[in-house]
Order: C-alpha cells, then structure tokens, then sequence
C-alpha cells in the first residue's frame, strides 16, 4: 500500500504531495486512517475469497456444517471488531477535525497575510485588502507565511481548492467563510474550484505562485497603482458571466469592497439573462451556444428583479 | 395557449441528443407497432397494464429499472468518452449538453434505475416470503408503480422537448434557481421527482404496513425472512426521508416559480439550509437503496451456501441500527461548508459509526459461507463480488468521513469512484443477484448460467477498470464534473476508464443476450419444480410462475426458513404433508387506476414544466376525478374458485412429489 | 367488546393478529389479501402511515422556518404583521371542526344520517371559515408589500401555513366527497374505512395547526 502511495506521489497524485502544513497534516491523516481499516479488511477480503473457494460443493474435503448458524463467541468479535476499529477511528476525527479545522490559524511565529477570495462566473477574485491590489485567476503569495483567507462568492456556490496545500472550503454569496493554508516552500501549485457552478466551471483553475517573501513585496511594489482599480463598477462588470479570463491585475483596490460583496451591497451576479457567455474559439461552443439558455426567458426572472 | 412551449423547445441544430431522440422514438415506435401487430394489446392491458398483483408490479419495476439503466448507461458512455478526449479540447460535448448528461445521468440512475430495482424485487418477493396472498394495497401499489414511470417519461422527454438540469443530481442553489438557471431543465427535473416522489411514499407506506400487519399464520417477526426485514427498514426510511424531499423540492419550486427567497443569493434566502435539508434526505436514501441489496445478499448467500443466515438476530439488529443511525450522517455531505470542528468531528463520528452495523453483516455473511456446500452460480458469483467490492467502497467511505481527508478529498473523482463502488458494488450487484436469482420464480425458466457469468465477469472487471483509476485521478486532485481539463497526468487514467466502461458495455450486452437467448430456449431452460435453488423460504413452495393468489393456503409457518422445514419433513416422512381442503379465494379485482392517474400527471407535469396553466387545471382535475371514480367501484374483488385453486396446487403438489422421489431415488 | 375496542383492533387478536383460540378455527383457509387482520385495521394502520409521513414533510417546512425566522431582509416580522385575534378565532374553527368530525364518524358507524350529514356539514363550514380568515390574512399581507417574495421569512411564513391551508383545502373537498359517497352508497364497509381515514386526517390537521400557531404565531408575535 506504501509502495503504492509511493508510485502515486511519482505519478503526481498532487494530493498525497502535499507543499504545505495543512497538506501534510491531512495526508498523515489519511495514511493512517486507511492503514486502520486495511488491518480490518484486507483479512475479511482474503477470508471471503478463501471461504468462497475452500466450501465450493465440488470440494469434498469440506466440512458441511449445516446447522451452524450462530455463536455467542463469534458474534461478540463480529460487533466488537468494528467497533474498536470505530473508536480508534473517532479518536482520529475528533482530534483531527479540531486541529485541522479550516478557521484555526496556523501556529507561526509570521503574522497571517490577509487575502480575500470571491469566486465568480467563471473565475476568481484575489484581493489583497491590506495591500490594495487584487488579481484575477492567479494566485501569487509568499512561501513560509501563513496565508488567512476570507471567502464569498459573487453568485452561486463553489469551492476554494489548491489540492497541494491541504483543505478546501465553500465559497457562497452573503456570507464569509475562513480557510488558513501556507505554502511552505516556492513553486508553482494547480487551483481550482471544486464544487460546480455552472457552464463555465471547468474553467475555474487557477496558479498559485509561492514565491520567496522578497519576490512577494517586490511583486506588490510593482502592481501597486499599475492597472485598473478595483471599485463597485469594475466588479459590477466583473461579475458578469464570461470565460477564459486571462490573470490581470487591478493596481488599486476601493477599501471594503470585500465587505460590500458580502453585505449585498454589491448585488450578486447576474445570471446568464443579462449578459451572454463570453464565447471561446471553439466553433463547436458557438454552434452550442444558438441555443443558449437565455432563449427560455421567464416571466418570474423579471418579477425577481423588481423585488430588489 | 402553449404556456413557454414553442419549436425553439426541439433541438433541431444539435445533432447528438436529436440523433438519440430520432433513435429512441424509432424504437418505441417500432416496438409499440410490433406489439399492435402481434395482438398483445389487450393482453397487455388486462394482464399486465391494470395489474394490480404485486408479481406482475414487481416486474414491471424491474423492466422500468432495466431500460432506464440502458439510457443512463449512455449517459455514462458520453460522460467517458468526452473526459478522455477533452484534454486541451472542448470535446464533442459543449457544457451545456455535458451539464445535462451528468445531471441526467444521476437522477436517472438513482431515481430511475436504482430505487425501481430494488422495489421491483421487493414488490415480488416480499408478499411470497411472508406467506400471503399480496401487499395491504393492491390498487395503491400500481399507482405508485405508474406514477414512477411518469417520472422517467418526463426526465427523457425533456431530451427532445426543452433540455433537462444542467445543475447535478442534486440542483444545489443558487445554481438551481431562476437567476443562474432560468430554463425549464430544473423544472422538469423537480417535477418529475416531485411525482414519482409521491409514488415511492405511496410505496413505502404499503409495504410497512404488509410486512408489519400481513403474515402467514404462525409467522412472527423473528421468524421472517431477512429479507422481509430490510424491506421493513428500507421502507421505514422511505416514510421517514422522501417527505423531507417533497418538501424541500416544493421550495425550491416556490422559489423558482412564485418568487419565493428560501435560497436566493437575495430576500435573505439561506443555500445552506438547502444542503441540509436535502442530505436530510439523501443520506437515508442510498441506505434505501442499499438495505434490500444487504436482503438480497443474505437470501442468495444462505440458500448457495445450504445453511442458514449466520447470525439472524444480530443481522435484524444491524439493519434497525442502519435504519435508525442513517438518519444522523447526513452532514458529511457537506464538512466543507464550514460548520466548525465540532459540528464536523460529531458527524464524522456517527458517519463512522455506522460502520459498524454494516461490517457485522460482512461477517455474518462470511460466516453463513463457513461450513456451507456453495453452488457456484450466477448469483452467488454477484454476491461474493459484492462481498468485496462493497467492502473497499466502504473503506473509501470511512476515510471520507473523516473530516480533515474530506477537506482534500470532497467533490473530487475520490468521492464519485466511492459512492460508485457502494452503489455498483452494493446496489446494483444485489439487484442483479437478485434478478438471476429470482427471475426462475418469476418466470417459470431459468436464466442461461454461462451467458449470466460471462456478464458478471464483464461488468465486475470493467467496474474496477473503470473505476479504480478515478480513485488515483482524485488523488491527484481532479474534481468531479469536468467538461474539460488541461493537467498532463489526468488523461491516462481517464482513459483507462474510459476502457472500463466500454467493458461494462461488453456485460451489459451479455445480459441482454441474455435474456434473449434465455427467452428464446426456454422450454430447455424450464424450471418445473418450483424450486430450482434448494430454496429455505416460502416463494419457494409456490410454482414457477406463482399463480394470482400465490398459496392455495396460507402455509403454517413454524420457525425461521420455513420452506425448509416443510422441506425436510417431507424428506423425513417421504411423502408431502397433506392434501389441504381447499375453498375459494377472493382476489382484488385489477384497476387502471394506477395507470390512468399517472397518464394525467404526465400531462400536468409537462403542462407545469412550460407553464401551460390551463392543461394543468384539466391534467389535475382528470387525476382527481380517477381517484373519485376509483372509489365508486361497487366491485373490488373477484373470486378463483376452489376447484381452480385445487387444479393449480395439485399441479404444483405433483411437481414437487416427482423431486422428492427422484431425491430419494439417487442417494 | 365495546366500540372503541373493535376500533382499536382489540379483542380476540393479538398484537400481530393471530387470533387467540384454536388452531383450526384460528386459520379458516379461506383469505382475502388482508389476510388474518380486518380491512378496517390494515386500512387504518396504512392510514396513520401515511399520515405520519406527512407530519415528516411539515416538519421539514417548520425546520425552515425556525431557521429562517429571522431573515426578514429588512421587512416586516411576525410581531408587525400577526393579528392573534383572527388566528384565536381560525384556532376556535378548527378545534370545533374537529369535534364535529368527531359527531360525524359516530354518526357513520351509527348509520344515523342525521348525525353524520350534520356534523359534516357544521365540519365543512367551519373549515372553510377557517379558509376564509386565513386567505383574508394572506391577501392582506401580500397587500401591504408583505407577500412571500418580500423576504426569506415571509417565504418560510406562507409556505408552512400555506402547506397547512392547502391541506385543509383537499380535506375539504375530501369531505364533500365523502358525503356524496354515502349519499350515493350508504354505510358499507369500505365507505367507513374512507370516512375513518378522513376523520384521522382532520384531526391530524387540528394537530399540526396547534404547532403552527404555538410556533408561528405565538411565538412570532412575542418577539
């Protein structure tokens, strides 16, 4: 089974690579977890198999016990078996769950760096707030700093995955959820969303840049006042639904905007009625899109707009 | 006057589903034709499409059950296919369509697939296992059996009539409601459970109240077979959980329709309660699933083995323990959303803990084998398959309920290749042990064994070729429901899976063959003792196929497998018990009322779908007024007479007296 | 065995319906597919199935309701919008219908028409007082910009008591049914069943609508 992990990691199994603390954790978890149960099962599979073949009809060699259909001894190992594995396990989720609970800081002696993330029809929101820059689609922090993330969604659900630095957490319009990750050395690592949202989800991957601290600031310096600011209208026209948004950089950032999206002073996305999809090159999207859902309006759409 | 329905609703420039479309309709058509031609209308009509004996509703279950797998299995196929070319590449399947096959693909399957099987079997066997003559309610059965029907008809219309959902099996808000969906695909989607939903609580609230309330004299609770008892907890579920997703279903509904905020992004709607509400039921619903699969196991495995169960008591226990415990999981479904360690690691541990009962059933089963003389065939093949398949997909489970490896795993190919592996490896595997197994009984001729063991060795092969690398791809950090994806490493195993399913297609061909070739030799292939598996219960006593009222009397029953114990009195005496007196049996009469009422729902499911408002008035006031017209029967039941009666069990009486010389003849 | 005990299934029977006496006489060959029990029990037993997966279904929709009380999206709440005076008088309706159900099933198995087309006819109109009230709030309340489309609460609000009037609705017209059922049939044996599982519907509803005022009204007007 070792061996096999092993042959995974070679394989990029990114998850059982973990870069990170949080990763590390989990990956531990998961080993051990498995291991717990494979001392179980693995027996129970070879004994089905074994039983299955040793009392085939054909095997006269076979003691046929045809009265045997209960002891008081074997039951008590059959509940008592999976119940200690049980208890074992719990020990696991209860310690785990509370060391590995996404809102908990990450013990270091760094102080956090804050990054707010939006998740957006079809990408994602980086801001900064205390640097006062944001990015889309690309994630760049510095590596050995714990990174305290803050989390919306600009319209439907998704999820926050960078599958090489451990948890993943749900992104959802009005309300804020908390992830704590860290990158412990520099490179490069896959993001994506993990939870579907809609045509456009299989575009929601982005980078994430672990670079060394003085990268990080001098990377800071350098976007800082370069680009377009990040204010109600350029989110406004941020959330509209579009794809295969190539990662930019906004210079400026109005203060509190996270908090406006999470209030709902922003309004959420619109949805596909007030804007077409941005289409790719494919022509094949272009024939699919003739037919694009905003050909069955409702009566009820507009009835719910009013209402705000 | 046609509500939103107009020709933009037919996909006349997308090829794929109006190829498909084109297809199925030839078929129906052709298949409809064939049968007028034949003269089976009528036949059909009385016999099978009024029905209301619970044989006939059982394998019409089935039937409904098969054919949905076939389209679902399509699904599964595309699904396959575009994963491993969109690589870099959009595919042949633009997000729209693709969104709609993986969405279809679920709820076919779970709902239209899964839940018909296991009731189908539940529906023949149950009534026959406890010795009596059919369920409490005949008529309510068929309405339920049309009524799901009428969900699958609706699902597969939405292909050539509007589009189906694009959000998931599950149309998780705010994904589902009208803002980011504005098109009638969830509409059907939530109308078509909506009314089969109906149909399945009918279902559940019959056969509690037959297996608590409807015995053969002398057969107590602790006597019944285990089956009986899974059904009894299977069911117990089904009236506890399904009214949880009739109203959670209706509010999304209200929201979608009426302007309702219960969750939208805005108003103060809340997407979380979503989430709970709708695991509330779903957890319960794949214990629904797999209890009478746990049944059917423990029948196949006992009667193989020539032993029986291992451990009754203890297994009753287990299945009441996964009845109860499966109503307090339900949040693992959800450990990403950011409930706290708490909430989390007390769900954790209850999702583990019911572990527990089911792993004391492995034992038993594998206990039952020990000391047992196996008859390798088609359905004990199926069992031991599941024996172990369903073991690593519960492993997969446990480690998915353990939070912080859920924190990596959630949503991920991990996650789709467990809960394949419990529902194929435990579902499917009992509903196809159960089909072999049965399907004698139902008939009156067996299955081809080598043809039936080829399809297990196919599809169990092709399940961990297809499935196993999604278990490897997850781990490398692959979420579910991709349309397309650019990471290098994926694409081999995406591959190889895809190579899994092109080998269940190969089972899946071999089973129609099958029954194909099974059909057409069936006078080699007949069963004509009744009792082809040396079978302990009592369907076993009835001829193959059972007659209308199942037992000329209701047998006396003594102790647990019952059908042995006659049996092995007779083996003793070496003769039959007596010839029983036998008097006239009264039988409901057959309705088509299940049929008619569903026929209405159709219409104002689809009325309700594109808003036709007046169809709906009319398609529900027609529904009503069968109900009313139902109830102004004056004649509810007709008689067999005794000598009929007597004629049949004489029949069956002299089959048996042949077996049981021919036994004592070679020693 | 007095009526009730013929009602509760008691008396010769056991608690799974094996008939206490002899054994020939305990099972006469001859079975319809109730079996060993009377229609009327089996009937009855389905029923209360049935009718405790719909207090399930109700209980979803309380859940709701309990979470969302509070998110009013700056509208109006209970204590601005309830008026305990109409709910005392829908709650006097209904509780008083269901006495006359009451009358009306005595009155059924007493094949006394008098009793029986009167109590369920005090039962109709009562009931539809009810109706009445409770369409006349609703009106109401979507009047002065407190429909359901308002806020999540107001959503949970009209579902839940909407659910309960809708239900309350098809008893009503179950009702008329019934009445005509007997009008045209008379007192036989499964027209009882229907009107017994009528009766158990109704006062099932009388049940949850004591929930509802406690949790919605009572309890919304005192915040």
């Amino acid at each position: 089974m070792l061996g096999a992990t092993a042959l995974l990691c070679g394989c990029n199994a990114i998850v059982l690579d973990p870069q990170g603390p949080i990763g590390i954790a989990e990956k531990t978890i998961l080993i051990d977890s498995l291991a717990i149960m494979l001392a179980i099962v693995v027996p129970t599979i070879a004994a089905t198999l074994a039983f299955a073949w040793w009392f085939r009809a054909s095997n006269t060699r076979a003691t046929y016990l045809p009265e045997f259909a209960y002891s008081g001894r074997l039951e008590l190992i059959v509940w008592a078996i999976p119940l200690l594995t049980i208890l074992l396990l719990g020990g696991v989720i209860w310690i785990g769950s509370h060391d590995l609970d996404p809102a908990k800081p990450l013990a270091s002696k760094t102080p956090p760096l804050e990054i707010q993330v939006v998740s957006l029809d079809w990408k994602w929101l980086f801001i900064y707030p205390n640097q006062s820059v944001a990015r889309v689609n690309q994630l760049v922090v510095p590596a050995g700093v714990p990174i305290h993330f803050s989390l919306t969604s600009a319209s439907v659900m998704n999820a926050f995955f960078i599958p090489q630095l451990g948890s993943m957490i749900y992104a959802m319009n009005g309300m804020t959820t908390q992830l704590n990750l860290q990158a412990d050395a520099p490179g490069t690592f896959l993001g994506l969303s993990s939870h579907f949202s809609g045509d456009g989800f299989s575009n929601m991957h982005f980078d994430v840049q672990a670079v060394s601290a003085e990268r990080f600031a001098a990377w800071i310096g350098v976007t800082r006042n370069s680009g377009p600011t990040l204010d109600a209208g350029s989110y406004t026209a941020l959330a509209k639904q579009s794809l295969n948004i190539s990662p930019f950089t906004f210079g400026a950032v109005e203060p509190e905007l996270f908090q406006k999206i999470v209030t709902q002073q922003l309004p959420p996305g619109p949805g596909p009625q007030a804007s077409l999809p941005d289409l790719s090159e494919s022509s094949l999207f272009a024939m699919a899109h003739c037919v694009a859902p905003t050909k069955f309006t409702t009566v009820n759409n507009a009835t719910q707009r009013t209402e705000q | 006057m046609l509500g939103k329905l107009t020709w933009a609703a037919i996909p006349f420039d997308q090829p794929i589903p109006l190829f498909a479309a084109a297809l199925v309709g030839v078929v129906i058509i052709g298949v409809l034709a064939w049968i007028t031609f034949k003269g089976w209308l009528p036949y059909l009509w009385q016999e099978w499409i009024t029905s209301v004996d619970h044989k006939r509703i059982g394998i019409m279950y089935i039937l409904l059950a098969m054919v949905m797998l076939l389209r679902g299995f399509s699904d599964a196929i595309m699904m396959r296919s575009q994963q491993a070319l969109a690589f870099h590449s959009d595919g042949y399947l633009p997000p729209e369509h693709y969104d709609q096959i993986f969405s279809a693909h679920g709820t076919l399957m779970i709902f239209f697939v899964a839940m018909p099987f296991v009731i189908g079997l539940m529906n023949f066997v149950m009534p026959l296992q406890l010795g009596v003559r059919d369920v409490a309610f005949p008529t309510l059965n068929s309405v339920s059996l049309w009524l799901t029907a009428t969900g699958a008809l609706l699902v597969n219309i939405s292909l050539v009539v509007g589009e189906f959902a694009r959000t998931g099996w599950l149309p998780f808000p705010p994904l589902s409601e009208i803002t980011y969906s504005p098109g009638v695909g969830v509409d059907y989607y939530l109308w078509s459970l909506q009314i089969s939903g109906v149909g399945t609580v009918l279902t559940g609230v019959n056969f509690v109240t037959t297996v608590l309330k409807i015995h053969a004299p002398g057969m107590t609770y602790m006597r019944m077979p285990i089956f009986c008892w899974t059904t009894l907890a299977a069911n117990l579920m089904i009236v506890a959980a399904f009214p949880i997703l009739t109203a959670t279903l209706a509010m999304l509904l209200l929201d979608r329709y009426l302007g309702f905020h219960f969750f939208t992004n805005d108003g103060g709607g809340n997407v979380m309660m979503f989430m709970n509400l709708i695991w509330a039921w779903g957890h319960p619903e794949v214990y629904i699933l797999i209890l009478p699969a746990f049944g059917v196991f423990s029948e196949v495995v006992s009667t193989l083995s020539g032993k029986p169960l291992f451990g009754y008591r203890s297994m009753v226990m287990a299945t009441m323990a996964i009845c109860i415990l499966s109503f307090t999981v339900w949040l693992h479904h959800f450990f990403t959303m950011g409930a706290g360690a708490d909430v989390n690691a007390i769900f954790g541990i209850t999702s583990a803990i019911i572990a527990v009962p089911t792993g004391v059933k492995v034992f038993n089963w594998l206990f039952t084998m020990y000391g047992g003389r196996i008859v390798y065939s088609t359905p004990i093949l199926w069992s031991i398959g599941f024996m172990v398949t369903f073991v690593i997909g519960g492993v997969t489970g446990v480690l998915l309920a353990v939070p912080p490896a859920d924190f990596v795993l959630h949503e991920s190919l991990f996650q789709v290749a467990h809960f394949h592996n419990v529902i194929i490896g435990g579902v499917l595997f009992g509903a196809f042990a159960g089909y072999t197994f049965w399907f004698p009984k139902a008939f009156g001729f067996r299955l081809h064994e080598g043809l039936g063991k080829a399809a297990f060795w196919c599809w169990i092969i092709g399940f961990y070729v297809a499935f196993m690398p999604l278990y490897v791809v997850g781990l490398m950090g692959m979420t579910r429901r991709m349309q397309h994806y650019d990471v290098a490493a994926w694409r081999p195993w995406l591959l190889i899976a895809a190579g899994g399913a092109a080998i269940i297609l190969a089972g899946i061909i071999l089973q129609v063959a099958q029954l194909a070739v099974s059909i057409r030799r069936r006078e080699e292939l007949r069963d004509l003792t009744g009792d082809p598996w040396n079978g302990r219960s009592l369907e076993w006593a009835t001829p193959s196929p059972p007659p209308a009222f199942n037992f000329a009397v209701l047998p006396r029953v003594e102790g647990r497998d019952a059908y042995w114990a006659i049996k092995q009195r007779a083996r003793q005496q070496g003769k039959l018990s007596e010839a029983p007196g036998y008097t006239d049996i009264e039988m409901p009469r057959n309705s088509p009322t299940g049929f008619i009422c569903a026929f209405f729902a159709t219409f104002m499911g689809f009325a309700l779908v594109w808003h036709i408002w007046w169809l709906v008035a009319l398609a529900a006031f027609g529904a009503y007024a069968t109900f009313v017209v139902f109830a102004w029967r004056d004649r509810v039941e007709y008689i067999i007479p005794a000598d009929v009666v007597a004629r049949i069990d004489r029949a069956n009486r002299s089959a048996r007296s042949e077996a049981l010389a021919h036994m004592e003849a070679t020693p | 065995m007095s009526a009730f005990e013929a009602a509760a299934g008691r008396g010769n029977f056991d608690r799974i319906g094996h008939d206490r006496e002899s054994w020939d006489r305990r099972y006469p060959p001859q079975e319809a597919v109730g079996g060993l029990l009377s229609k009327r029990i089996i009937v009855g037993y389905g029923f209360w199935i049935f009718l405790l997966s719909d207090i399930i279904m109700f209980s979803a929709f309380f859940a709701t309701y309990a979470v969302l009380v509070g998110a009013t999206a700056g509208g109006p709440s209970g204590r601005e919008l309830f008026n305990l005076h109409n709910v005392g008088i829908e709650t006097a309706c209904l509780l008083l219908s269901s006495f006359t159900c009451g009358l009306a099933s005595i009155g059924a198995r007493m094949n006394r028409g008098s009793l029986f087309y009167g109590a369920m006819a005090a039962t109709c109109i009562l009931g539809a007082a009810f109706l009445f009230i409770e369409v006349h709030e609703f009106v109401g309340m979507v009047a002065q910009g407190a429909g359901p489309t308002r806020s999540a609460f107001l959503s949970a609000f009209f579902a839940l008591v909407g659910c309960h009037g809708l239900h309350v609705t098809a008893g009503l017209l179950w009702l008329l049914t019934m009445m005509a059922q007997v009008f045209a049939k008379g007192y036989r044996a499964d027209i009882l069943r229907r009107v017994l599982c009528f009766g158990l519907f109704w006062h099932t509803l009388d049940i949850i609508w004591v929930a509802i005022f406690t949790v919605v009204y009572l309890m919304g007007a005192g915040q």
